[in-house]
């Protein structure tokens, strides 16, 4: 895992995200998901790329049941796109990282 | 000799073009491997594989396409992340056209897949990551406790069924006939399982839910034409696949499903041009198929550059 990527939970949510300055990316992750593995790499890179822009954060879902209830995450790999506190952007499923660049774009 | 980037392009990275890849790496080919999202393919969603020799105590599919990648890197293939727009094979040098570049060839193997089947019922594409699924292993253990509905009749359907009543207390099983294709093992385990309720001879006609989530699809059955609400927290969908071939059209010989047709030596309708896997217009889709056509394909590719 790249070093710039925040771990989060349910108790920090609301600092590390919602209450962010910098846009927010929050990838929600379990480590039972093939897909979430394999796209793994993709969002580390991005992470080292753009962690100027915003910032990068991964939320267990496993032992953080409470975050991805609020925002109806039944789907790994889901990735969220947060700006001053609201989603702007929601990906869910195995991407291009092309389509992650341009949700990044979208909330810079 | 005209001059081209490779002798040899690979379209997708799923264990087809994996082993494509080993073979031709290893073959000293100048070749590489062009994948849209990252190696793994379908197989990635895939949570527990038996069937593929080698492995007796079974591997969950990302395990297995991980332990694939590492091997081809051990032999030095070049992969590299691209999305392949169209195919100029109107010459013998041959044009990968990528976004936002075009690679010159000899030879291509087409490994690019299939994608699951969408229903196409209303609800289906709005509730997708919010109760609707394709994928058991990502998407099941967000429905603890739940009600699902499963649609489908097939190897995958069946397995993935299963899976799911590891978490769910009720998987309802809809199928559009009153027998499965499914293995006759997966069956016994299916059958054996009392979570799982088939509901035979029906079809979903419609998923709805609040803004946010699925509450019930509505089924009808087939023979007596008549309508029901079934309440349910999410609806998983294996009701086949399409192949990945829109880039190929008017390129290549297809089959009337749009699948690629090929000679026993992996050649499509264009000298130079292969194919493996899914893709292909073949009587089964497994990984074991997959890999097995790869090796051919790598192989007659080899050959035709051999004798250019």
């Amino acid at each position: 895992m790249a070093e710039n990527i925040v771990k989060i939970d349910d108790d920090s949510f609301d600092v590390e995200v919602l209450q962010s300055d910098k846009p927010v990316m929050v990838d929600f992750w379990a480590p039972w998901c093939g897909p979430r593995k394999a796209i793994g790499p993709v969002v580390d890179e991005l992470a080292t790329t753009y962690s100027d822009k915003i910032k990068f954060t991964k939320c267990n879902v496993d032992d953080n049941p409470v975050s991805p209830g609020k925002f109806n995450v039944r789907a790994i790999p889901t990735l969220i796109f947060f700006k001053d506190g609201k989603v702007v952007e929601q990906i869910t499923g195995m991407v291009a990282k092309q389509k992650l660049e341009e949700a990044i774009n979208k909330v810079t | 000799m005209n001059s081209v980037d490779y002798d040899l392009v690979i379209i997708g990275g799923g264990p087809a073009g994996l082993t494509a890849g080993l073979y031709a790496a290893r073959a000293k080919l100048n070749v590489i491997m062009i994948e849209k999202v990252v190696p793994g393919g379908q197989i990635l969603v895939s949570d527990w594989i038996e069937n593929y020799p080698g492995f007796p105590e079974g591997l969950s599919g990302s395990d297995l396409v991980f332990k694939m990648t590492e091997q081809t890197k051990k032999f030095g293939l070049n992969i590299e992340n691209g999305e392949v727009i169209s195919l100029d094979l109107e010459n013998r040098v041959k044009k990968v056209i990528l976004s936002d570049k075009t690679i010159k060839t000899h030879a291509i193997i087409i490994a690019t897949g299939a994608s699951p089947r969408k229903l196409g019922v209303p609800g289906e594409d709005i509730f997708y990551g919010k109760g609707v699924s394709f994928c058991a292993t990502c998407d099941g253990p967000f429905f603890k406790d739940s009600v699902i509905a499963a649609v489908g009749g097939g190897d995958t359907a069946i397995q993935e069924s299963i899976f799911l009543t590891k978490f769910a207390k009720k998987v309802y099983l809809i199928h559009r006939r009153d027998k499965l294709r499914a293995t006759k093992i997966l069956q016994e385990r299916l059958f054996a399982n009392d979570k799982i309720e088939v509901i035979w001879d029906s079809v979903v006609t419609e998923i709805k839910g609040g803004l946010t989530n699925v509450d019930k699809v509505v089924i009808k059955n087939l023979r007596s034409g008549k309508t029901d609400d079934l309440k349910v927290d999410g609806c998983f969908i294996w009701v086949g696949i399409n192949p990945n071939t829109e880039f190929l059209k008017d390129v290549v010989k297809l089959d009337q499903q749009g699948f690629v047709i090929a000679d026993s030596s992996m050649q499509t309708s264009v000298p130079g041009v292969f194919v493996a896997g899914d893709v292909r217009n073949t009587p089964l889709r497994q990984v074991a198929t997959a890999v097995g056509d790869a090796a051919i394909a790598s192989f007659s590719a080899e050959h035709y550059i051999e004798n250019i």
